[in-house]
């Protein structure tokens, strides 16, 4: 329905899908397949609309698949759309609320902080990126939030440091956080967690594991939480942040990378090709 | 006279060494020739003890009667009256402990190859479908009742198949992209075709049966939507679920994987295809741990990727609830069989990923509940193996998206769905079960008999109404 570049490399879309948009809460996610031979990807929903029957997704391209998808055109159909999956984050009785992006968890963080700041919440939304040309979403998370807090690496924004440099400086001059949701990169939500571990602060990080049917069946996406094996795909994807073996998380998500990056190289060198390929099966 | 061999007649099947370099059909299936010689074993029992071996009840020796004529589409008309799967159930049922072990044959001798007589009716029906004289299949009349199936597997396809026939308006809903359930992603291209489910799955929808793909019921619609929807009586044949773990140290190494995502990412996602973009890792080493044929299935596609493959297993060969073929057919592969030991812990390197595994060493002690004597520790006696994959096929576990989403379902202690032995009607009036998702991991055809069991009970419901 709709296709928009955020920066060289997140695409946001606005997709057509009645059944999953009437269901859609925040923190869910749908598998999406672009053509007959390719892989099924998870994606966060990052909006919906139930009357509309629509659901955005947002996606980097990374992969063959996202590279493929990143093709797709107004008008043109996503070969299959599964949702919703996974449990709705559990926002309910939050007050105030840190809600932090680390880049393209920026696009997962979002959903969440706008949920809590509809049921009343007071946000603090803490979005970290590399520099100030692929800044995303700037707009979106300023209206679902009380504060914006926006970081960068190289300090190309006029705010240099990490997000938990923001989160530290807040917790310092008094916020009281009922709840402190990070996502983005393995080691960011780590970082996060550690710092907010010492002050008691319930912390929640969405899991962006490797997954193939996203129902539970294939168990690809197993992470150990509180020393026990918990499924991302029907058990979360969030969880207590405070409880995830990041380290094994890490080690996981790492298990294809190296095919992946091969193959990334490869296809961009044929990307006219598959123009081709992808329109002919929408 | 009937054919008095004691021996069936042989499958021709593909060379070991040269099927572990390929995904092709390794029972090449009877010729017309070889099928009526065998159908000639039959002596037509008038007891018919076969057919009380069938979960589907099958008129056997009327089919094999047809066989032994050689009018074979007469012979596919009877099979297709009780079993709308024809070409999978020749395949893949354990004829073994059913059918065959009850024929009279196989009191002297073999019994009747009856398994191989079914595929070869099935095949040779679809392999000569444009020689046959077009066959225009009466419609059937639509009785205005609608009834809606969930998941896509052999239990809710068999079920939908036998809707369909009485005349009703069914929906399967199936949360893959691709229906068929296990036929798809679980059993390999080399036991079962794709295309042979393809062909038979075609059928049903060719006699009215819908299907709704990426449909993940009781996430996008629950059960009380669809009564809502108009659907009168619905039927939950969602599988067995969640894969079982061993919950020993190193089970989340990089290189473990559950059977299922193993078979999936071989089978549904075709990754042994140089044209699909399904990712595997290099195999080279891989231990099995399990003894069923899930196990035999995932340990012949490792073969398949040109690993060393060994099969673990806490007790012994006589044991293994696998068929017998699949057995003989994995050690023809060079599958190694370690029997009579547990795995108790993977080792990985500083990357995390899987090293070896240390086993305990078992001996066989008392029976268990299930009859099979228990595998007890042989203390102190231990066993390493390098492997660099490990591949867990030790069950599934219930699947609860659908029970903790249906208000009034009751479920056992282990989270399977309860559902009457006779009528497969839960506690939920209107909602029927069955398939892996009542019973726990099963066979194809015990998940069909339940299919077509239900299929009767929500007809006399929806009648009843």
């Amino acid at each position: 329905m709709e296709k928009r570049p955020l920066n060289d490399s997140m695409t946001l879309m606005r997709v057509e899908a009645p059944f999953i948009a009437r269901k859609a809460q925040a923190g869910q996610f749908i598998i999406l397949r672009v053509s007959e031979h390719g892989e099924r990807i998870p994606l966060t929903i990052a909006d919906y609309d139930r009357e509309a029957g629509w659901i955005m997704i947002i996606f980097q391209k990374v992969g063959k698949t996202t590279l493929m998808l990143d093709l797709l055109n107004e008008g043109d159909a996503i070969l299959d759309v599964v949702g919703p999956l996974g449990k709705a984050s559990e926002l309910e009785g939050v007050s105030r609320a840190a809600v932090i992006g680390g880049g393209a968890g920026c696009a997962i963080a979002y959903p969440q902080a706008k949920a809590l700041h509809g049921q009343g919440a007071r946000v603090d939304m803490i979005a970290g990126f590399r520099n100030k040309d692929i800044i995303i979403l700037e707009e979106e998370m300023r209206a679902a939030s009380d504060r914006l807090y926006l970081m960068t690496d190289d300090g190309s924004n006029g705010h240099k440091g990490f997000v938990t440099d923001a989160l530290r400086a807040c917790i310092e001059e008094g916020a009281q956080y009922d709840l402190v949701v990070a996502i983005g990169p393995l080691p960011m939500m780590k970082a996060v967690c550690e710092l907010t571990r010492p002050y008691g602060i319930r912390t929640v990080i969405s899991m962006n594991s490797l997954m193939i049917d996203g129902t539970g069946m294939c168990g690809c996406c197993r992470v150990t939480v509180g020393g026990k094996m918990k499924f991302a795909c029907i058990d979360g994807p969030d969880f207590d942040g405070h409880q995830v073996d990041f380290d094994e998380a890490m080690k996981r998500s790492r298990i294809y990378a190296e095919a992946e990056n091969k193959e990334r190289e490869e296809e961009q060198a044929h990307i006219c090709h598959l123009t081709g390929e992808v329109r002919s099966h929408a | 006279m009937p054919n008095m061999s004691m021996k069936k007649v042989p499958m021709p099947s593909q060379d070991p060494a040269a099927r572990i370099r390929n995904f092709d059909e390794v029972a090449e299936g009877y010729t017309l020739e070889m099928a009526v010689e065998e159908a000639g074993r039959c002596i037509g029992c008038k007891n018919q003890p076969c057919v009380q071996g069938c979960p589907v009840g099958v008129r056997i020796p009327e089919f094999i009667a047809c066989v032994q004529k050689g009018d074979i589409p007469a012979a596919y008309e009877i099979i297709k009256s009780t079993n709308a799967l024809p070409a999978v159930c020749g395949r893949v049922c354990p004829q073994e402990n059913q059918c065959e072990k009850k024929c009279t044959r196989g009191i002297k001798g073999e019994p009747v190859a009856i398994g191989r007589l079914e595929r070869f009716v099935a095949d040779y029906m679809r392999e000569t479908e444009g020689e046959q004289p077009e066959k225009k299949p009466a419609p059937i009349p639509k009785n205005g009742h609608k009834a809606a199936v969930i998941g896509a597997g052999p239990a809710g396809l068999t079920c939908a198949g036998e809707l369909a026939r009485k005349g009703y308006d069914v929906t399967v809903f199936e949360a893959f992209h691709t229906a068929g359930g296990v036929l798809m992603y679980g059993i390999p291209e080399f036991r079962l075709p794709k295309d042979v489910v393809r062909h038979e799955i075609k059928a049903l929808e060719d006699m009215g049966v819908k299907i709704m793909t990426d449909m993940v019921m009781g996430k996008v619609l629950s059960v009380d939507e669809l009564f809502e929807m108009g659907y009168e009586s619905v039927f939950i044949g969602s599988g067995a679920g969640l894969p079982n773990f061993m919950g020993i140290p190193g089970e989340n190494l990089v290189g473990v994987f559950s059977a299922n995502e193993f078979l999936t990412r071989v089978n549904l996602m075709k990754a042994y295809r140089n044209d699909y973009d399904t990712p595997m890792m290099g195999l080279k080493r891989v231990a099995v741990v399990g003894g069923g044929n899930v196990t035999m299935d995932a340990a012949r596609c490792a073969r398949r990727f040109g690993a060393e493959v060994y099969i673990v297993y806490r007790r012994t060969e006589a044991e293994m609830p696998a068929r017998l073929e699949e057995i003989h057919h994995a050690k023809e592969e060079g599958v190694e069989i370690i029997p009579l030991a547990q795995v108790t812990e993977i080792h990985g390197d500083e990357a995390g990923r899987v090293t070896g595994i240390t086993c305990q060493r078992m001996q066989l002690g008392e029976p268990d509940a299930s009859g099979r004597r228990r595998p007890v520790p042989v203390e102190g006696d231990t066993l390493s193996l390098d492997v660099d994959a490990v591949i867990m096929a030790i069950g599934n576990s219930p699947n609860r998206l659908l029970s903790d989403t249906t208000e009034g379902l009751a479920t056992n202690a282990k989270g399977c769905i309860q559902a009457d032995e006779e009528t497969m009607e839960t506690s939920r009036p209107g909602v029927f079960a069955g398939g892996d998702a009542v019973t726990g991991a099963a066979t194809v055809i015990l998940a069909m008999g339940a299919g077509k069991k239900a299929a009767a009970a929500m007809d006399a419901y929806m009648q009843k109404k």
